[in-house]
């Protein structure tokens, strides 16, 4: 009989194989024959290779081959791109010509025998650049609109600020952030006549797939990508990027399997990162604390070869009821590479900047932050002027609020101490999309009463293995062990980018859909029986159902977002200026959940990450060169047990949104990093009177 | 890795007349003992050295208290050093400074000696995408005055490095006195740590005072009341495993509720360990109001000079000497 498996706080499927060693990741898989590659990359910004000397290189031992824009086979390089690719612009191609954009672009790959051997003949390659003036600093870059312009307006933005009661214009700052999962990015490539087969990192196969033939000018089903586990991602993976060309270029050359793994300095140039980004926000509001005017404008670092987007501004067109909107959002080309999705992509650093001013307006109504949200509750999407399908800001505050105990705060700045630490209370309000995209599945019941399921997703940490298995587990009317879920190959039925919080949305429709399909389908042939696992041993062979599943119109019809809030209590020495986080609550409206115990694990997880990116992190790159100088984990700051603060507590509120998906579901990865930055840096400002709009607050400036 | 050749002597003798140096980028010979910051330096081609020769199990690792004082064998690891009951009990500065390094499983494997001879965390040394670095490359140039120096010193640069010593350990050991004895092929010297360390000036590519076949055999630390009434202070970004922002170390000698003596030792902030003397004089004699030791810390800040990032640990060093020396006092 049916079992309730979707809502169940079931352990992941995969666990014991992760925590044991058997899961295996991309770089432990073996090839007959296999050499490594090592890329040597640029120490200039911009300019051209004058020369390349790679004869030591070439009588190291072990070296099979140097490859450089000199003597590379030449690419066909046919357009292609993938959700992740920017839309303006085009690739980096790799050893193709003698023109460098960008520190750490790749300038040759020495291929050898040994990993060590590989990695000492790069050192041996000598290049000497011609170079020219850099842009690498935001602040001497010249933004530029995007194309097409991205600029929006409601209302009179500018007459309602100047006819406000009360205004305020700050700039907020965040640095360049690089993802930093701790599997570092790795491809094998092996050649078997005109066919590829990839090992890769990725959180999307099929457009790695796409990709690399668009770059060889092969069919796509040519090349087949396996990628069963990822160790962690968090967008890094989305692109497909210049490495795994090098790998699949290198096997060619070398006639044998080609392994390449970055470095964690390489990491910092060849894997995108989140963009330096500059905010202006200017809000106009009553004395009672109605929104009069929102001006947000955005200027974000992009490379000179791709104009690189994400939402920053469009969750300020509909996060709180205003009649007069403008947003402005522009991007400064600079000689750096393009950067590319982090955690939260645009909602995470767009809503530091309007959330910190909802902060500051708060602060200067002398009105609780809560309740000025709640005065400023929108009924619908004022931007796009349609309802949302769903939307549980209210419940989230209430609940947040009251597990919190804000109603016992004192709203003056420096009121609450605990010994020598300042304490601080603050809050901010969230939204992340809930997106869906076409997806494919495949549910096959088995005369022994298992049953096999599989769609080519990809998990890079949220349970995806773990998910589908009990949608399809619950949909085939199966106990969960009966069930073997797959992921992860081109050979399975395609899936959409493992990004954006759609997996779930998209790749579970699919696999319910499927697995109902072929549920339907045995007990049409199985003798009257209700039981699946009795009319699968009589019909004596495989049930097998295929379904492609498409979203319709709903996002035409409906404004779809998850929503949430976030309280934080912070402890700040006013002496040394080190801030920790004590506790957060967050409350999230994000439709049905399907495993809680993986939902709060991927909150407790966007929390943290949401710690990293308010207190530590930051690529500090030399504004001299490009140079990104802590491209290392000692100097690269990102939150350690120790940071983690004993209390995180996951909320999430009952949600039913019929119009959404057919799982009724709004995933929670993306969103558990929004909102965390701001609640975080308006609790500094409780805890010390002091306002930081530049992310990180390390403990210089809070001196 | 640049190729090299291992050597495994057999004894101390062996290893020593390979005359091996440590801490020099242009020793063609190095020793290499836990290996925790050795092999970092030779996976980024920070270190190229043609030989390198092990110092495994050839050095004293047993931890010896008795009525002088402390005495740790060089090979002891951070982690057995920072949990000897009797080290916990009467140096729990040490403990303090230990614990409060690195991560659990790095204190597993270095030792003492290669944690006094760890070489700085400056990312233009660390980074061979740089020409630039004195250290890494003698002559060269400095690119960190003039660029990202937030991690860097304020106290006994040069114009040609301005790189902070990156140990808490040698910090905690400064301030209690310590002294380390040198054993090399013609016999064996001793001197106090606090001169082991030279400040760069024009050769910051000579880091300690060991010559080539010198290791160091022990670590002293004479006994004292102030080594039990003690603190070690670190600020830094995040709450663990990371290296210092500012820290202190201080130990006191009290007289009621006035400071007889104290010693205080400041990290994060020197191109070496860094003793403060005069704030140690001012302090002498005083009580623990934070006046008084707000005026002393001041002291601290002579000839102390930052490079634009790196100016707010001028204050914050002040700061961290006040908290270091209020919660020390606290102490029973």
């Amino acid at each position: 009989m049916t079992t309730a498996l979707i809502g169940q706080p079931i352990s992941r499927v995969d666990g014991r194989r992760k925590v044991t060693g058997a899961a295996t990741y991309v770089a432990e898989f073996q090839a007959p024959g296999l050499v490594h590659g090592a890329i040597v990359r640029s120490t200039v910004a911009n300019g051209r290779i004058a020369s390349i000397d790679s004869s030591a290189a070439q009588q190291a031992p072990g070296v099979i081959a140097v490859l450089t824009h000199q003597n590379a086979p030449k690419l066909a390089y046919r357009a292609h791109k993938g959700a992740p690719d920017p839309g303006i612009g085009e690739r980096l191609h790799v050893l193709q010509a003698d023109r460098v954009s960008h520190q750490g672009q790749p300038v040759a790959l020495v291929i050898a025998e040994g990993l060590e051997q590989a990695v000492h003949a790069a050192m041996l390659v000598r290049v000497t650049y011609a170079p020219e003036a850099a842009i690498t600093d935001i602040a001497r870059a010249e933004p530029v609109p995007l194309t097409p312009p991205s600029e929006t307006r409601r209302g009179d933005p500018d007459g309602a600020l100047a006819a406000a009661e009360v205004k305020l214009g700050q700039t907020y700052v965040i640095p360049r952030e690089n993802h930093n999962p701790i599997e570092m990015h790795a491809t094998i490539a092996s050649w078997d006549g005109d066919s590829l087969t990839l090992w890769d990192k990725t959180q999307w196969v099929h457009n790695v797939a796409d990709e690399i033939a668009a770059v060889f000018g092969i069919p796509a089903r040519n090349v087949r990508v396996i990628s069963p586990f990822v160790g962690g991602a968090f967008g890094s993976a989305l692109r497909t990027w210049p490495h795994v060309t090098l790998a699949a270029l290198g096997a060619r050359v070398a006639g044998r399997p080609v392994k390449i793994m970055l470095s964690r300095r390489e990491m910092y140039y060849g894997t995108g990162f989140r963009p330096h980004t500059v905010q202006r926000v200017a809000l106009g509001a009553s004395r009672d604390g109605r929104l009069g005017a929102i001006l947000h404008n955005g200027d974000q670092e992009t490379s000179t070869y791709e104009e690189f987007t994400e939402a920053l501004l469009n969750a300020t067109g509909f996060l709180h009821s205003c009649p007069n909107v403008n947003t402005r959002h522009r991007l400064a080309p600079m000689n750096v590479h393009t950067p590319t999705y982090m955690r939260g992509p645009g909602e995470a650093s767009g809503i530091f900047a309007i959330e910190s001013a909802m902060d500051e307006l708060a602060v200067a109504l002398n009105i609780d932050p809560v309740e000025l949200r709640l005065r400023n509750e929108p009924e619908q999407d004022e931007f796009r002027q349609l309802p949302f399908s769903s939307r549980s800001t209210r419940e989230c505050y209430q609940a947040a609020a009251e597990r919190f105990g804000w109603s016992r705060r004192n709203s003056e700045p420096r009121s609450m101490r605990d010994g020598r630490q300042l304490i601080g209370w603050g809050m901010a309000t969230a939204t992340y999309g809930a997106g869906r995209a076409p997806a494919s599945a495949m549910a096959r019941l088995l005369p022994d009463g298992t049953a096999e399921v599989a769609s080519a997703a990809s998990d890079m940490g949220p349970g995806t293995w773990t998910s589908m298995t009990q949608v399809a587990a619950e949909t085939l009317g199966l106990p969960i062990e009966r069930v073997r879920f797959t992921l992860g190959d081109t050979r399975l039925p395609r899936a959409p980018v493992h990004g954006g919080s759609i997996t779930m949305a998209s790749v579970g429709s699919a696999v319910q859909a499927a697995c109902r399909k072929a549920r339907e389908d045995a007990l049409a042939r199985g003798g009257g029986t209700n039981d699946v696992t009795e009319a699968m041993r009589r019909i004596g062979q495989p049930v097998e159902a295929s379904v492609d599943s498409t979203p319709g119109d709903e996002s035409q019809r409906f404004s779809m977002h998850a929503f949430g809030a976030v309280f934080v209590e912070v402890a700040v020495d006013p002496d040394l200026g080190e801030t920790r986080v004590r506790r957060i609550v967050g409350a999230y409206g994000a439709g049905r959940i399907v495993n809680p115990k993986l939902a709060r694990s991927q909150c407790v997880g966007g929390m943290i990450g949401g710690i990293g990116m308010a207190l530590m992190e930051h690529s500090v790159v030399d504004g001299r060169n490009g140079r990104v100088s802590n491209a290392n984990f000692a100097e690269y700051a990102v939150p350690v047990h120790a940071d983690a603060p004993p209390v995180m507590d996951v909320i999430f509120v009952e949600e039913h949104d019929p119009h959404v998906n057919p799982l009724g579901v709004k995933g929670v990865g993306e969103i558990a990093m929004v909102g965390v930055a701001p609640a975080i840096t308006n609790a500094i400002f409780h805890a010390t009177g002091k306002r930081i709009r530049e992310l990180p607050v390390t403990p210089d400036k809070l001196l | 890795m640049h190729p090299f050749t291992l050597d495994r002597p057999r004894d101390l003798a062996a290893a020593l007349a390979l005359r091996a140096q440590a801490g020099r980028n242009d020793a063609p010979a190095e020793y290499i003992a836990g290996g925790t910051d050795m092999v970092q330096l030779l996976q980024e081609y920070v270190r190229q050295p043609e030989r390198l020769v092990s110092l495994a199990g050839l050095l004293d690792n047993r931890i010896e208290i008795g009525p002088q004082g402390l005495r740790l064998g060089v090979a002891a690891t951070m982690a057995e050093v920072a949990a000897d009951p009797a080290v916990v009990e009467q140096f729990p500065l040490i403990s303090e400074a230990l614990l409060n390094s690195a991560s659990p499983q790095v204190r597993n494997q270095a030792t003492m000696g290669g944690n006094l001879l760890q070489r700085t965390r400056c990312p233009y040394f660390r980074d061979v995408g740089y020409a630039a670095c004195n250290k890494r490359a003698p002559g060269s140039g400095c690119a960190a005055i003039g660029g990202e120096n937030r991690w860097h010193a304020v106290l006994g640069t040069s114009d040609d490095c301005i790189a902070t010593n990156p140990s808490d350990l040698a910090v905690a050991l400064v301030a209690l006195d310590a002294a380390v004895e040198i054993r090399g092929a013609g016999g064996s010297r001793s001197l106090p740590l606090v001169d082991f360390h030279r400040l760069p000036a024009a050769t910051p590519h000579i880091e300690t005072v060991l010559e080539p076949g010198e290791v160091i055999a022990a670590i002293t630390v004479p006994a004292s009341s102030a080594a039990r009434r003690s603190h070690y202070l670190k600020v830094r970004d995040r709450a663990s495993f990371e290296f210092a922002v500012v820290s202190a170390a201080v130990a006191l000698e009290m007289d009621g509720a006035r400071i007889r003596q104290a010693r205080i030792a400041l990290g994060g902030v020197g191109t070496k360990p860094w003793r403060v003397p005069r704030v140690e004089a001012a302090l002498a004699g005083a009580s623990l109001e934070p006046q008084s030791l707000r005026q002393a810390a001041a002291l601290a800040a002579e000839n102390a000079h930052g490079r634009g990032h790196n100016d707010f640990k001028i204050e914050l060093m002040q700061r961290a000497i006040v908290r270091a020396v209020e919660i020390a006092g606290a102490r029973a």
